[in-house]
């Protein structure tokens, strides 16, 4: 089992977030985790990313240029990412923001209306988490129940009042795909 | 055992509270910030001291100072920031005076960039400050080991009365992986060290100093560090292999390089291809001895060095074989981390040494 996802979307979307909850959640069911951020000039013009590999087995390279599930968040990261899916790969992305799309063959393209879905539960920042609750029931790299633990985990005791709203934002995002 | 995610940078914070640092000095530079951030909070709580010099040659003054005085101290940087320490790593060899820096290597020359890059390689192996002198380096690839290594860096420092240097680059820095510290030292319960500046009350003073103006005095001083170095040669050699056993070809790589040669080798055991990694862990002493000893062996058709740089590391494995298999160099400098397919592919095409500078 190897799991080797890139979360990308402008700056605020909480990508980075994103990626360390699966990392965590991965990390809690006793598997090897990495996670690795794009740092500097490569986050300016709209694509913080970083890369998330969980696996059963010693972790080789934390980088990936072929990733086997990949989430955009936005219109610049699916210009910069698309082409990079694995075959037979994973692709979620942020409808409310990304303009509909036709992938290549061979790979599985998802849009997810993440910003509505997150402005209808009240609150537009849980689109990344809505999409998380999308790959969690396609791809399942961790179990919803490890991330819900992995969001308390992430989140700083300062914001664990939204913890409810996270749950509910990952469960609607299962319910998305289901 | 409890482990928690943690950023390379922070971890080698934490390691160093947990071997009993309780002072750091530094300087910003990406991409290791996370590091001196994480001491200015953490120091105090443990009651130590954290201070952001004005430069990094003040830095690495006041660590001479510190470990003058005997107390477990670090300074960290990345690439242009460990130029400027450079000559007060000189002065700190040649006193003889334990420490640990921390350098997150970034693409050079000149302010070059902040991306991934191994490019200190020989500046951190060779001396790089002026003098007859060598730091003990430690390159980890992962982060939990980057935690044991800057432990275990210093108790090494302390042993050999010399400078640690802990050899990352920015990926390390900045990628998170579990960690577990399990073991944490209180700096009192240290052995005392009689050669420390504490004060000479009932008993002779004690010199921390470089300065030997007589030459027959120096060259006693050269060949006291000369044989210093020879026993780390002869007992800190480190390395870890990985399908070696009936490789044809190996490769050599540490650092996050190594990682992605680790699943490079993968790749190839996955085709057919009988291919294994050395890793040396310690960059100097270079673990030359089990390297000729791994080429040796009759099916060994090459060796292939991977590097972030432009064939710093490949000087260091021809001198360890000494013509024995040839070797060829896979060169990818200036920040631009390969993908393990990418780097499997011109392993492949064994013209690896055209991709080289310094072929």
């Amino acid at each position: 089992m190897l799991h080797q996802i890139v979360c990308a979307g402008f700056g605020g979307q909480g990508v980075m977030l994103l990626g360390q909850v699966l990392a965590y959640a991965g990390m809690l069911e006793g598997k090897e985790v990495s996670w690795y951020p794009s740092y500097g000039p490569e986050m300016r013009g709209g694509t913080a990313n970083c890369t998330t590999v969980i696996s059963d087995s010693v972790i080789g390279s934390p980088v990936v240029s072929n990733p086997t599930a990949l989430i955009v968040m936005n219109q610049p990261s699916l210009e910069k990412f698309k082409d990079r899916v694995e075959p037979g790969g994973l692709l979620l992305y942020n409808s409310s923001l990304v303009s509909e799309y036709e992938p290549k063959s061979g790979i599985r393209a998802y849009p997810i209306d993440a910003g509505r879905v997150a402005a209808e539960l009240g609150n537009p920042k849980v689109a990344n988490i809505v999409v998380l609750g999308a790959l969690l029931a396609l791809a399942k790299p961790v179990t919803v129940s490890s991330a819900k633990k992995a969001l308390e985990m992430v989140l700083p005791a300062r914001r664990h009042h939204l913890l409810s709203l996270n749950y509910a934002a990952l469960e609607k995002g299962v319910e998305l795909v289901d | 055992m409890e482990r928690k995610l943690m950023k390379g940078n922070e971890a080698v914070g934490e390691a160093a509270i947990a071997a009993g640092c309780r002072y750091f000095f530094g300087y910003p530079i990406t991409p290791q910030n996370e590091l001196p951030e994480y001491m200015a909070r953490r120091l105090p709580e443990v009651g130590g001291t954290y201070l952001q010099a004005e430069s990094e040659v003040s830095a690495i003054n006041m660590v001479y100072g510190a470990a003058g005085a005997g107390a477990r101290v670090m300074t960290s940087s990345s690439s242009p920031g460990i130029s400027l320490k450079q000559e007060g790593l000189s002065y700190l060899a040649g006193a003889e005076l334990p420490c640990v820096v921390v350098n997150m290597m970034r693409g050079g020359p000149g302010l070059g960039g902040i991306q991934p890059a191994q490019s200190d390689y020989f500046q951190a192996t060779k001396g790089g400050g002026h003098g007859d002198y060598h730091l003990l380096v430690l390159a980890p690839a992962y982060v939990q080991e980057l935690v044991d290594l800057v432990q275990e860096a210093f108790d090494l420092a302390d042993k050999y009365r010399n400078p640690v240097m802990i050899l990352g680059d920015g990926v390390l820095g900045q990628m998170m992986e579990p960690v577990a510290i399990t073991k944490y030292i209180d700096p009192r319960d240290l052995p005392k060290k009689e050669w420390a500046t504490t004060g000479a009350s009932g008993r002779r003073p004690n010199l921390i100093n470089s300065l030997y103006i007589d030459p027959v005095e120096l060259a006693a001083h050269n060949r006291k560090l000369a044989a210093k170095y020879q026993r780390m040669c002869r007992e800190e050699q480190r390395f870890q292999e990985y399908c070696l056993e009936d490789a044809e070809t190996i490769l050599v790589a540490y650092g996050v390089m190594a990682r992605i040669c680790r699943s490079v080798v993968d790749m190839a055991r996955h085709s057919g291809l009988k291919w294994g990694l050395f890793r040396p862990i310690s960059l100097y002493p270079f673990p030359g001895d089990a390297l000729y000893d791994r080429a040796k062996e009759a099916g060994v058709r090459r060796v292939v060095t991977a590097e972030l740089s432009c064939g710093q590391l490949i000087e260091d494995v021809r001198l360890a074989l000494d013509g024995l298999v040839p070797t060829e160099l896979l060169a990818y400098p200036g920040g631009l981390v390969p993908s393990p397919a990418e780097v499997f592919r011109q392993a492949k095409s064994e013209r690896g040494a055209l991709n080289g500078c310094s072929a």
